[in-house]
């Protein structure tokens, strides 16, 4: 299929062009999100399932729209996104509004956007344009991994800033994953990877010495991470709840709106992060391996769809979105079950907020673009 | 491998990699690793579910339902307990109290400010309250104020409009209302201590609740168990913050026994006005089945203290008393029973046949034994003197040489049979048995053997010998009817009257018994009797009884070779103890009386007495006719001051040389 034949693509056969499966999932995956919403508010639209649903539907129009656009002109904008990002960044330092200690996002009246949200997609966008741009050659020359490195740092630091963890490392670990899909060499994950324990060993070992690299406040951390129990009411409070709360749902969940620990305030952000563990509550073990699995098979058809396009842009741009949607359910997953530090990172698609949920639906309009005009 | 040497990167221009198509898909194998990986951490998920959910499910399912599900005691409305008659001696009464919610209060020291225009609230405890409402949760109440007077209380009722998040209650506290009446018998109920709960090994635990109260002394601690019933329960429904979101069941629990004892509040308060002034133990009993009718330890004290918490002030008052008011002389104070335990001494040698009624024994005074001497109360002696004669007029000698005839493990088990020396199931804790001494006892606590002279002041209820005022009123009942009967304190639980056996034949030879009963009426009516003065002139109610002083220190051969100091020279606490037991009618015994009075001189003056009027006021109630005294007019009481006696004990006064 030559450009020209593409452009000749008409509306209506780029509408079944369109990746029905993933829309399919998307949607289902947000119809968990709506009935989990309606059942924190104690089985009321209000406050949040009503607006969660406007968003999800302004979204799907969005992505819609998105989908519908030529990949190549996404390609030509992705180092001018990467730069708006970047610049809304730097401006959140200075006219951000805060949350939890945190400078997190920029009110744009009805919109309230965290530009780190928007960063997710741009570094993507910024890495799949390098790599499609670099001769396949120099993939792993180690000049030509500077830029990348580059590109993926300068937000990583910006958003350590915030301070938020949880984003900066999921944004230093989307990169990552473009670079490794683009076929950077293994030694460089590999050194990586080996640097990476060599500090939380040293981190770990330091503790109590001279050189104690952490201070002590962000030790006690991660010794409440490592027992939970040994500090229930403090830290740990929310991690054991939310332990309680998705071990009491069983295999077959205490029913629908009966959750007792959500209902009676046992469970923190219970809208937002911690949606997850209501949901488990409720619906029990069937429920929450239910939406992994909705979860794996978007991750399973993203790839699917990555691996039927020829176009290097568009297909590292799906690889690295996936991958992108992959650690936001992977990290509040493991988060909420007590598998690493809390971190805060939402459910995608179904815990409450806007900024999320407009991101990664442009996410997906990206993806469906790319599947559109595929080559 | 493969993968990884494949990715290395190589300087120099290669020819393009296998698997790769010229226009083919360079990062499917990439592409499929990273999968892959992503996969494997979605197994790694549900696993890590399926580990929560379904491995641990149980436990996590109880912890759930401990975070959510609040056990609230109700506690139980205690049993309450009334006299024979059924008047109230110790009941539950509304404690109208006040607390203070913040979340509804707004201003707190506003709210505060109103609250004492109203009620007294002192500083402190308004200091107090303001704190604990900034420290708790805005809905938790606090205690602002109890025990309110009805008029504060309705007042605050009637204002409360203007009073937001003020909250009036009522709850129940304990409330005797005669107290000190019958302090010593009731005992009184306080908060629970450290050591009470740590004594326990399954603690009841409503003991845990606030403010709840136990049983501290006399029956309320003896029949804790039966008074403070059992515990309802709530079960409630609490959110993370402790609120309560809504009642799951509720179990009434159920309320303490009440109980009716055997005890005439009358009677009591007439014998407390009688002693007012004195330290003193008195039991009245019904010879017929036990019944203690009345049961006074002077001076008492008001238990109502103990229930709101005692001050430092008023306890240390009590504690200095030299009256000792906390002690209970009437259960637990054991004197020596002086002359009152002739009685068992001449029962057992009748018993034993070491003597005739008609026998005669010589006093002249004193008696010798071995080098020491032993003294008959008077100085010069009584002459000859049998039996009956020598209770009368109380002859010490005479029963020295009883003693001497049985040995002290012949007379010993007399005293025993009556009841002395072991304690009686009375639900008073304090209860003491009092002590009988023998050979075997002696060994065994001093490693020294029994010595003649030890049975001679046995047998004048001097030495060893211990008893209580209840167990002299048992003595003198089981003498008075002739069978073993059991002092008895409950009459009624849970309104189910408890009936009391049929008291045993104690089996003694009758004309024995008539012949100390004899002697026991010539004590108080004989022409030489110790107590003629508090004899009962009706004829239907002629009174028999026994004096009894008891010596409270040694004399020495210096004090005796210049007179025997009488009582009132020395100081109140030498003193000796004044006793009287005494029944009546003599034909047909009703009541026995113990009179002990510590230090009150002799037991003629200061004990036959106030026997003789409680005596009066048990068998005629409150109207006593003038014929019951024998001049025809009732007598001026005493000063009710233990002043100094008018006379010297005339009673038996046992004395160790």
């Amino acid at each position: 299929m030559t450009a020209a034949a593409r452009e000749r693509i008409g509306l209506w056969r780029k509408l079944l062009r369109l990746n029905w499966p993933l829309m399919l999932l998307i949607a289902a995956i947000a119809c968990f999100g709506f009935l989990m919403l309606y059942s924190v508010a104690g089985g009321s639209m209000q406050p949040w399932a009503a607006r969660q649903m406007t968003r999800f539907g302004a979204g799907l129009v969005l992505m819609l729209i998105v989908g519908m656009i030529d990949i190549r002109v996404f390609r030509a904008l992705s180092p001018l996104v990467y730069l708006g990002a970047l610049g809304l960044l730097v401006a959140v330092e200075f006219i951000g509004q805060t949350a939890q200690g945190a400078q997190r996002w920029i009110d744009l009246g009805p919109l309230q956007l965290q530009p780190s949200e928007l960063m997710k997609i741009a570094l993507v966008m910024a890495l799949a344009h390098y790599y499609a741009w670099l001769d396949r050659e120099r993939v792993s020359h180690p000049l030509w991994m500077l830029p990348p490195v580059a590109i993926i740092a300068v937000p990583v630091l910006l958003v350590l800033q915030q301070p938020d963890l949880g984003t900066a490392g999921m944004l230093a670990l989307g990169g990552a994953m473009v670079m490794f899909l683009a076929g950077v060499s293994w030694w460089y994950f590999a050194t990586a990877l080996a640097g990476l324990v060599a500090t939380v060993y040293s981190v770990l070992v330091s503790r109590g010495t001279d050189w104690q690299i952490l201070k002590d406040y962000q030790y006690r951390r991660i010794d409440t991470f490592l027992d939970p129990a040994n500090d229930p009411l403090g830290a740990g409070y929310h991690i054991t709840q939310s332990k309680i709360a998705m071990g009491s749902g069983g295999l077959e969940g205490r029913g629908f709106m009966q959750g007792t620990q959500s209902r009676l305030n046992f469970l923190p952000e219970k809208h937002t992060d911690f949606i997850f563990t209501t949901l488990a509550e409720e619906f029990g073990f069937l429920g929450s391996v239910s939406l992994l699995a909705l979860y794996v098979l978007v991750v399973a058809f993203g790839f699917a769809s990555m691996l039927q396009n020829r176009d290097r842009y568009g297909a590292l741009l799906t690889g690295g979105l996936t991958a992108t949607f992959f650690l936001f359910f992977a990290i509040n997953m493991a988060m909420v079950t007590g598998l690493i530090p809390v971190v805060g990172v939402p459910l995608p698609l179904v815990s409450y907020g806007g900024s999320a949920m407009l991101v990664l639906l442009l996410a997906f309009g990206l993806i469906q673009s790319a599947h559109v005009h595929r080559r | 491998m493969r993968l990884f040497r494949r990715a290395k990167p190589r300087p120099d221009p290669r020819p393009r990699r296998e698997g790769e198509a010229p226009e083919g898909r360079p990062m499917t194998r990439r592409a499929l690793v990273l999968l892959g990986v992503q996969l494997g951490v979605g197994a790694a998920l549900a696993l890590r579910l399926r580990q929560l959910q379904i491995v641990e499910a149980e436990r996590y399912r109880l912890l759930a339902e401990e975070n959510r599900i609040n056990l609230r005691l109700i506690p139980p409305e205690r049993g309450e307990i009334f006299d024979r008659a059924g008047k109230p001696l110790a009941v539950n009464r509304q404690n109208y109290r006040v607390v203070v919610v913040r979340e509804q209060a707004g201003d707190i020291d506003e709210m505060l400010d109103r609250l004492g225009l109203i009620i007294d609230l002192p500083e402190r405890q308004r200091s107090r309250v303001s704190r604990e409402m900034r420290q708790k949760a805005a809905f938790v109440p606090v205690l602002a104020a109890e025990h309110l007077e009805w008029g504060e209380f309705a007042a605050l009722n009637a204002n409360l409009p203007a009073l937001p998040g003020v909250q009036p209650e009522v709850g129940l506290s304990r409330h005797y209302p005669d107290g000190k009446l019958t302090a010593h018998s009731i005992g009184y109920v306080g908060r629970v201590s450290e050591r009470e709960l740590e004594d326990q090994e399954t603690p009841d635990p409503v003991l845990q609740v606030p403010d709840f109260q136990i049983g501290k002394t006399g029956i309320e601690r003896a029949l804790e168990g039966e008074l403070r019933g059992k515990a309802g329960a709530l079960r409630i429904e609490v959110n993370a913050m402790g609120r309560v979101i809504r009642e799951i069941d509720r179990d009434g629990g159920t309320p303490g026994r009440d109980f009716h004892l055997t005890l005439d509040l009358g009677l009591q308060a007439a014998l407390s006005e009688r002693l007012e002034g004195e330290s003193a133990g008195v039991v009245v009993m019904d010879v017929t089945n036990g019944d203690l009718l009345a049961a006074v330890s002077n001076p008492s004290y008001d238990p109502n203290l103990f229930v709101r918490g005692i001050s430092t002030k008023d306890w240390n008052r009590l504690l200095n008393d030299k009256y000792r008011p906390l002690a209970n002389k009437w259960a637990s104070g054991m004197y020596p029973p002086g002359s009152t335990f002739k009685m068992m001494v001449a029962l057992a040698a009748r018993e034993a046949g070491v003597a005739s009624p008609s026998e005669t024994v010589y006093c002249p005074g004193h008696m010798e034994l071995g080098n020491r001497r032993f003294h008959c109360w008077r100085r010069g002696g009584h002459g000859r003197m049998h039996m009956r004669q020598a209770l009368e007029q109380s002859c010490d000698v005479y029963y020295y040489e009883m003693a001497k005839r049985l040995g002290i493990d012949r007379f010993a088990p007399m005293a025993r049979r009556f009841g002395l020396g072991s304690g009686f199931e009375l639900p008073i804790p304090a209860l003491k048995g009092g002590l009988i001494p023998d050979r075997e006892w002696r060994k065994r606590t001093y490693d020294e053997s029994w010595q003649t002279g030890d049975s001679l002041n046995a047998a004048i209820g001097q030495g060893f010998v211990l008893a209580t005022p209840l167990q002299l009123a048992v003595m003198t009942a089981r003498l008075a009817s002739g069978r073993a009967v059991v002092p008895r304190l409950i009459r009624a639980e849970g309104g189910i009257p408890l009936t009391a056996p049929e008291p045993e034949p104690l089996g003694l030879d009758p004309e024995a018994l008539a012949l100390v009963r004899g002697g026991m009426f010539d004590v108080v009516n004989g022409s030489r009797g110790t107590a003629r003065r508090s004899r009962i002139a009706d004829e239907a109610a002629l009174m028999a009884g026994k004096t009894g002083t008891s010596q409270v220190r040694n004399i020495s051969p210096a004090e005796r070779a210049a007179g025997i100091t009488r009582n009132e020279d020395l100081p109140w606490e030498r003193r000796d103890h004044a006793l009287f037991v005494c029944y009546a009618p003599y034909e047909e015994p009703k009541y026995a009386v113990s009179v002990v009075v510590e230090h009150g001189g002799g037991g003629s003056t200061a004990a036959a007495p106030i026997a003789r009027d409680v005596m009066l006021r048990a068998l005629y109630g409150e109207e006593i006719p003038l014929r019951a005294y024998p001049d025809g007019q009732r007598p001026e009481r005493p000063p009710p001051t233990p002043a100094p006696r008018p006379e010297p004990a005339a009673g038996g006064s046992g004395i160790r040389t």
